[in-house]
């Protein structure tokens, strides 16, 4: 018993020796010792890292396979993940106040559900997109309220969202609806060509604008600098007077928007609506934030770390699909022991500077 | 009167047993022969014979999750754990010359169980040694462990004809389903040793406050290895039992969304999330309620498929019930009515 008492400690120790204790060989270089701060920094830390190891992965790929060193692979990580990009975005802001949600996935379904059948009985995409986008914030904000005024846990909440938005999906139909809409059709098959043989979709682009404008929201904004202090400590933030209730419920709005918008992109990729689709995308999301190096209790974090994170998810799928031998569950175990890693990482981390 | 009423109320398992009332009456009245239970060749027959079998499964899970819970725990992994469960015993028995032999199926479902074992322990470290928040240490085994089960299973659906193996799920003994002996067998045990011993009370009180309870002699990471292994060693009974249902190991649809329903068990039961205080009585009648919420579904004439609609429907109502918030609007509302009632009294 006391063995493993004395455990967690372990992993700080021999940090400590490896990076050459407090005092030994650290005064003697300014470059070594701010790398060292910038990579025990429990903010900017776990983002570096995972910056490396996207540059690592992808030079990995590039050196074993031919081919896959080009503009175009990189951008297909965006093209074929514009919508976990953008659920990623919406998840950053829940976790950065220390929330969950788990619904995401489950609203995707729902979202792609909504736009298959009302574009089969002949709405306008003008109308459909727009009606999507609040139904599911409306549904954020139903959780939100529910996680604050009722004090549910954030997990609960939207597990409860999860299993109504997943049930919407097979109330509306029960088989995948294909959808032959001429704008869906046009936005799903449009390429935007950057020259030099590469090109994106506008699914990037809408990707993009959304990250940037969650980038200006969360460092320019005072909405933003309440995230982060509700994350830090919300009886801090109630103490100073922040609004922590509106901000809260606020941050599961968003994501709810967000996991609307996602849905939306995604049915431009697959250009269907199935009830089934999407089963896991949460935990997608969820890994790719952690691995971005937002910390789960809140607090700290980047959305284009998040970014970075889906990259990650999305270059490991890639090399899976390079290799051609490895099967594709094999990505499900990768994300699984990344995200392990990621985690021990930030716990590590955090011990350190405490 | 009031008195008891309040007390009544009060209690823990006041709302789930009125629910799954609710629920039988629905039922009594959509379908008469509701509570009739028939012995037709020696087994049992009837919708609640049904309600049982078919619960089974998520009724074992939800005992190991309420362990956990009351550690102030989550076990996600569950759902994964009994996949990888049910690919282990079918890929073993298949690759053995004589499926149907009991040995045979003997040898699959020990594997089976001591691999769930394994992966419990796993949890367990991640959660009592690396102090990982529980959420999200068994969400790399639930993400992981179905990329597992595809490996296990080759990315097949393995089916096995196996009559001992196929029993499990849907064979009789005494007339009743073995799949409800076994859950009476491990709800019983766990019950037992959980409330017979001080077991029950080192895990609340980890709940409550591990550190505190660490200081006060209570081996807390010990425990938090037991229950976390106890919960995967319930998914892996789970998963034999669903895959010997349908005599095939689904990598990926064995236990889909079970883990929900095994926690929404837990919560409808009147355990809290926060860990502390737990009544396995109270997962029972959960776990009652979501399958015969099932039942009804199916009896009222709705298509099934919306059940996912009515489980939502179900968690936010307890949830809100359960909810401080509620509580205190209600004793407000009381307090005001028996102001007013003394009113009445003083004028007339």
């Amino acid at each position: 018993m006391t063995k493993l008492l004395d455990a967690p400690e372990r992993p700080t120790r021999t940090g400590g020796r490896g990076r050459g204790g407090p005092t030994g060989q650290a005064p003697r270089a300014g470059v070594v010792r701010s790398i060292r701060n910038l990579l025990t920094s429990p903010k900017y830390g776990p983002v570096t890292v995972t910056a490396v190891l996207f540059v690592a992965i992808f030079i990995i790929g590039g050196v074993r396979y031919r081919g896959f060193f080009s503009g175009q692979v990189l951008l297909n990580l965006f093209v074929d993940n514009a919508y976990l990009i953008v659920l990623a975005v919406g998840m950053t802001f829940v976790i950065l106040t220390g929330g969950i949600d788990l619904s995401v996935g489950a609203v995707v379904a729902l979202s792609g559900m909504i736009a298959a059948s009302l574009l089969q009985t002949g709405w306008s995409p003008a109308a459909v997109i727009p009606l999507i986008l609040v139904l599911t914030s409306v549904l954020g904000l139903l959780v939100g309220l529910m996680i604050h005024i009722f004090k549910v846990q954030p997990f609960i909440a939207t597990l409860a969202a999860m299993f109504l938005a997943r049930g919407l999906c097979y109330v509306i139909s029960q088989s995948s609806i294909s959808i032959t809409d001429a704008t869906f059709v046009q936005l799903a098959v449009a390429r935007i060509p950057l020259g030099g043989n590469m090109s994106i979709t506008p699914s990037v682009i809408i990707a993009v604008v959304a990250v940037a404008i969650a980038v200006w929201v969360l460092h320019a904004t005072r909405f933003g600098r309440t995230v982060y202090a509700i994350g830090g400590s919300e009886q801090s933030g109630l103490l100073m007077g922040l609004p922590v209730a509106r901000t809260k419920v606020l941050v599961y709005v968003i994501s709810g928007f967000c996991s609307g918008l996602a849905g939306v992109l995604f049915t431009f990729y697959t250009l269907s609506g199935y009830p089934l689709t999407a089963i896991g995308t949460e935990l997608d999301a969820i890994a790719a934030v952690v691995i971005g190096g937002t910390l789960l209790t809140g607090g700290y974090g980047f959305v284009l770390g998040s970014v970075l994170g889906v990259l990650v998810l999305g270059v490991i799928q890639t090399i899976i699909t390079f290799e051609g031998t490895l099967s594709s569950w094999w990505t499900k175990i990768f994300i699984g022991a990344l995200l392990l890693v990621f985690i021990i990482l930030q716990k590590v981390l955090t011990a350190r500077r405490r | 009167m009031s008195a008891l009423l309040a007390r009544l109320i009060a209690n823990r398992l006041f709302w789930p047993i009125v629910m799954l009332l609710v629920l039988f009456t629905i039922n009594l009245i959509a379908f008469p022969g509701f509570f009739t239970v028939t012995l037709r060749d020696g087994h049992l027959f009837g919708s609640l014979v049904d309600i049982l079998r078919n619960g089974a499964p998520t009724l074992i899970i939800a005992v190991g999750m309420t362990l956990v819970i009351a550690t102030r725990g989550i076990d996600l992994s569950v759902g994964a754990v009994a996949a990888i469960a049910g690919a282990v015993a079918c890929s073993i028995m298949l690759g053995s010359p004589d499926p149907g032999n009991p040995a045979t199926v003997a040898v699959a479902i020990t594997v089976a169980l001591l691999i769930s074992l394994v992966l419990g322990a796993w949890n367990g470290f991640l959660v009592a040694v690396l102090g990982i928040q529980p959420i999200i240490a068994t969400l790399i085994l639930m993400t992981a462990g179905r990329g597992v089960a595809m490996l296990i299973t080759e990315g097949q659906i393995l089916t096995v004809n196996s009559p001992p193996f196929k029993a499990l799920g849907s064979g009789f003994w005494f007339g009743v389903p073995i799949a409800v002996i076994i859950a009476a067998v491990v709800f019983a045990a766990a019950a037992l040793i959980t409330r017979r011993t001080a077991l029950g009370m080192f895990i609340e009180s980890v709940g409550i406050n591990p550190e505190a309870s660490r200081q006060a002699g209570v081996r807390a990471r010990g425990l938090l290895f037991v229950v976390y292994t106890f919960s995967a060693f319930c998914a892996a009974i789970a998963g034999l039992i669903l895959t010997a249902n349908t005599a095939a190991a689904d990598a990926n649809n064995t236990g889909l969304f079970i883990e929900l329903d095994a926690i929404l068990a837990v919560v409808i039961g009147g355990t809290s999330l926060a860990g502390g205080r737990y009544t396995l009585a109270g997962t029972l009648v959960g776990a009652l309620v979501i399958q015969t919420l099932v039942t009804t579904v199916y009896t009222v004439g709705i298509p099934p498929i919306a059940t996912m609609v009515f489980k939502a429907a179900v968690v936010t109502v307890v949830c809100l019930l359960q909810s401080p918030t509620t509580a205190e609007a209600l004793s407000g509302f009381r307090r005001r009515l028996s102001v007013r009632a003394g009113k009445g009294v003083a004028t007339s």
